[in-house]
């Protein structure tokens, strides 16, 4: 998974090793910079869109630490740790005016950074993000992809299983443990706080920039519902249903996701 | 070789098969009937009791969310059973340290029980079982790491008996540690852990001078572990372990004839072929080592031993040892070849009753057990000639030069309390 494609960009690609943690990064393209932040699901990392979009811009695509390049630093216990690696890279990558591309816990990801300094992102597109908490206690805002069972969590994420890409047991060895490896990751990361940081949303009106919520309006782990009430936090945001599509609606409706992004990115 | 009785605290009266999925994490508690309930809690109890006429010990264990166990705070039946016990060793295996939030309140208990049964405590911490990590909510990735900082600041608190210290550990942080009671045994009692795969973790055990426990594992499985425990810690230059610092529970069952102890044994048998769970429950990421996790997840591995061993029948159980029984000579010789099978274990715990096997049925396979099994075995096996981590415990001696567990402890205890005064004394 994850691993071939053909590229019509060839891409380049290099480990920065960073105080905090080691980051493997590709890059395709030339032109403004775009930051492709992945979801735990890293389905995002060949995606045909890379290639499109990599025909007008940089785009950069940090592989998260601990997601099959190089291994998550003991001292990283949650996203909002991580974000400082990410400011950190892209101070050394000097980027500036950065388009952010965001998804699932990317998007989680994006907002940790931004809050914290958002004076390098020209704007920023999240698809479906994770990170806060919106509902009361018994609220299960974001569905227990523990507690389930495999299609079942299936289910919540796409609205056709049949399109999730991912099939388990066709995978290698090799590439089977880069997917344990990465469900560790996550977990460690997500566990508990439940994919979510309790004190980001009371620093998200620091999000300045021109922000696009994308959410497939048959999300089932987390409901566009959610969503909504997500963007409002944000300052400066809109929100744009993807109808027919899941959680990964740039998986199940690229014909509809894509254009929306693009447009959204010039 | 000492010997301890024990029963899960099962909740027998399960919804047919085909309506629930798991007896862990998600069965409902109407399932549970408290009218029923409260009288089973009792029976179990007695069973204690009964153990400790018998002369034997007893092992108590928890766990959460489940009807394979009701026994979901230990502690509370270990204070009972030190209340209501004489001579028995209690050994609870054991508090879930990895998955407490506060281990120092774990400490007072145990300082309590330990005084309550006048120093009869067998300290046992386990990280726990992977369904627990639903209930506990402990992130299945640090649960390795916390038991290990658990155990170590326990320890340190049971050592401390001079005002308080602060603690700001990787996962725990602590104001101002002072436990009290002191605890009755000196430097504290006798730890145990458990494990199924990891023999760098069972050597780690053992090394801390802590008694190492497998659980139902087949005898080639649990040969191999000890084998590779034994073998890693002359790696270190480390003395040869006694016998006493490994421990095995098989399911057991005693009878005046063949037939009756096949009866019980399938009574016991209960607790296998019911132990069903999801497989998610099962495999939580970060819970087993990471190549394992992988086999799982694409269907290279799929049930584990839980799977397996429910749908073999009971003599391939007691071929590979995991089902002990018959009638007492047929079990003690059993129990000899295990013993010379594994390189040697010290203690043995009996799982003798499961589901809703009578209480009589239970009492009597016990006391044949007490009566007529023991005998046989009870000079088998080294103890260790002092306690403290491996380096410090010496030779090991035979286990017939003391008069059973008990008076082992009480001079080992002796001989490190005299070597902590000289200590102190010198320093």
């Amino acid at each position: 998974m994850a691993t071939k494609t053909v590229q019509a960009i060839r891409g380049t690609s290099r480990t920065h090793k960073l105080q905090i943690a080691d980051i493997f990064v590709q890059q395709f393209g030339a032109g403004a910079p775009v930051l492709w932040l992945h979801s735990e699901d890293y389905y995002e990392l060949d995606l045909p869109l890379i290639q499109k979009l990599a025909h007008k811009y940089k785009v950069i695509v940090p592989w998260m630490p601990g997601y099959g390049k190089t291994d998550l630093p003991e001292t990283v216990r949650t996203v909002d740790d991580l974000s400082y690696a990410y400011l950190d890279l892209m101070q050394k990558l000097k980027l500036e005016k950065i388009k952010v591309v965001g998804f699932s816990t990317g998007g989680w990801l994006a907002n940790e950074i931004a809050s914290k300094d958002c004076s390098r992102i020209s704007r920023m597109s999240l698809v479906c993000p994770l990170g806060v908490k919106i509902g009361g206690p018994y609220d299960r805002d974001i569905e227990d992809i523990y507690y389930h069972p495999t299609a079942k969590v299936q289910a919540f994420k796409f609205s056709n299983p049949k399109n999730d890409p991912m099939v388990p047991h066709e995978l290698s060895e090799q590439e089977a443990f880069v997917l344990a490896r990465a469900k560790e990751t996550t977990a460690k990361l997500a566990w508990d706080p439940y994919f979510h940081n309790p004190t980001l949303k009371f620093r998200l009106h620091r999000v300045t920039v021109k922000t696009q919520f994308i959410w497939g309006a048959r999300d089932g782990l987390v409901k566009p519902k959610y969503g909504r009430a997500y963007a409002k936090l944000l300052p400066n945001s809109d929100f744009v249903s993807v109808s027919g599509a899941g959680h990964f609606p740039h998986v199940e409706k690229p014909d509809t996701f894509d254009p929306i992004l693009e447009k959204f990115l010039r | 070789m000492e010997f301890y009785h024990f029963t899960e605290f099962p909740w027998p009266y399960l919804p047919p098969d085909d309506e629930f999925t798991s007896m862990r994490v998600n069965l409902p508690s109407s399932v549970f009937d408290p009218k029923v309930g409260a009288d089973l809690y009792h029976s179990y109890l007695d069973q204690h009791k009964l153990a400790d006429e018998l002369g034997l010990n007893c092992m108590i264990n928890e766990h959460h969310q489940t009807a394979t166990c009701i026994n979901s705070a230990a502690p509370l039946s270990v204070a009972i059973a030190a209340r209501e016990t004489k001579n028995a060793r209690i050994c609870i295996l054991g508090n879930p340290a990895a998955n407490l939030r506060d281990p120092i309140r774990c400490a007072e208990e145990m300082a309590m029980i330990d005084n309550i049964s006048h120093g009869r405590l067998e300290c046992g911490f386990v990280r726990g079982v992977p369904y627990e990590l639903f209930g506990s909510n402990c992130n299945p990735t640090e649960t390795s790491a916390r038991l290990w900082e658990s155990v170590q600041l326990m320890q340190k608190a049971w050592g401390t008996h001079d005002g308080p210290f602060n603690y700001e550990g990787r996962w725990i942080h602590k104001r101002q540690v002072n436990v009290w009671p002191r605890i009755y045994q000196d430097p504290h009692p006798p730890i145990w852990m458990t494990g199924g795969s990891d023999v760098n973790h069972a050597t780690r055990a053992i090394e801390n001078g802590f008694t190492f426990t497998m659980f139902l594992t087949p005898a080639d499985g649990m040969r191999k572990m000890f084998d590779g425990v034994r073998a890693n810690l002359k790696k270190k230059g480390l003395p040869t372990p006694a016998d006493d610092l490994f421990a095995f529970m098989p399911l057991l069952a005693v009878g005046e004839t063949e037939e009756e102890a096949l009866k019980y044994i399938q009574e016991v048998f209960w607790y296998v072929t019911n132990n069903k769970a999801e497989s998610q429950f099962r495999a939580p990421p970060g819970y087993v080592e990471t190549p394992l996790y992988a086999n799982f997840l694409s269907g290279r591995f799929s049930g584990g031993r839980t799977d397996a061993i429910r749908t073999k029948g009971m003599e391939f159980f007691r071929e590979n040892g995991v089902a002990v029984y018959g009638t007492p000579d047929s079990v003690a010789k059993q129990l000899k070849s295990l013993y010379k099978k594994v390189g040697g274990f010290g203690h043995l715990i009996g799982m003798l009753h499961s589901g809703d096997m009578p209480f009589k049925h239970t009492a009597k396979s016990m006391k044949l057990f007490a009566e007529e099994v023991v005998p046989q075995l009870k000079d088998l096996g080294t103890v260790s000639s002092s306690l403290g981590p491996l380096k410090d415990r010496g030779t090991p001696v035979k286990a017939a030069k003391f008069n059973g567990r008990t008076a082992a402890l009480a001079s080992a205890r002796d001989n490190w309390f005299k070597k902590q005064t000289k200590k102190a004394k010198a320093a």
